[in-house]
């Protein structure tokens, strides 16, 4: 997005009401994506306060009647990535989150529980995450997804189906671990497997 | 091939496929959920605050 565009022509009052209440509505989604991105709620509202003043700011350069929640949706995400490229802080949380999940003790037939779906999805590479929660909970089809991450309909679904498998192996592997393994050790063999696996596929 | 494997291990596979595919539908039920959850808590006013501020810029208007 250039600043060349923020810069419209004609002042609508009537399109920028109109595109404000769309947004709006988006709202809790950017929060709920930027939550799953981010791990953390606090920064998670910033980065969708940051994304929706960018799309804001951009509204001249959307087209009214397209698809404006994966317009908004790939505005957070590289947003997301630039600040990301500026701090490891999240590096390092992903890394205490996988090393807390494996401490979890799990009965195998329970339910999967929530905050261990979380702290799994954390453990994931960021990338196959995106991917899965755009296209398992987002609603957006690999199509949609595939725009929004800037890549092809084919890689999506490829990390879709990686990270599925992923997160259900680092699932079950909650459960033996429990023999007392390190847990970081652990969790590179849990990954390792789960990529082996899935390039076999 | 197919005949070389004992029946006991083809059920064991088949039973093993199965629990797959029900924990891939349970996470996928709980990813939703994870998701929807954040979705459906109220919006924090700073929100619309700031997208207001936005909209009125001084100077303008």
């Amino acid at each position: 997005m250039s600043e060349a565009q923020v810069g419209r022509s004609p002042f609508d009052p009537a399109r920028d009401g109109t595109f404000k209440k769309e947004l709006v509505t988006l709202i809790p989604h950017l929060r709920a994506f930027a939550r799953t991105l981010t791990g953390d709620p606090t920064a998670a509202d910033d980065l969708a306060q940051d994304a929706m003043m960018k799309a804001w700011d951009a509204r001249a350069s959307f087209q009214l009647g397209t698809n404006m929640k994966a317009w908004t949706f790939m505005i957070l995400r590289n947003q997301f990535y630039s600040e990301k490229r500026r701090s490891w802080r999240q590096s390092q949380l992903d890394q205490e989150a996988a090393e807390r999940t494996l401490v979890a003790v799990d009965d195998p037939e329970a339910p999967v529980a929530l905050d261990e779906l979380r702290l799994s999805l954390a453990m994931l590479p960021p990338e196959q995450r995106e991917a899965l929660i755009l296209v398992g909970a987002g609603g957006f089809a690999y199509e949609e997804a595939a725009e929004i991450c800037g890549c092809a309909v084919g890689t999506v679904k490829s990390r879709v189906s990686r990270a599925r498998r992923a997160l259900q192996a680092i699932l079950e592997a909650g459960a033996y671990d429990r023999d007392g393994a390190a847990a970081g050790d652990a969790m590179y063999a849990i990954l390792a497997d789960a990529e082996r696996l899935s390039t076999l596929r | 091939m197919i005949e070389h494997v004992p029946m006991e291990d083809h059920r064991k596979g088949a039973a093993a496929l199965d629990e797959a595919r029900l924990r891939q539908q349970a996470i996928g039920v709980k990813l939703r959920q994870m998701f929807d959850e954040v979705v459906n808590e109220p919006v924090p006013d700073e929100f619309l605050d700031i997208l207001r501020k936005a909209e009125t810029p001084s100077g303008e208007r």
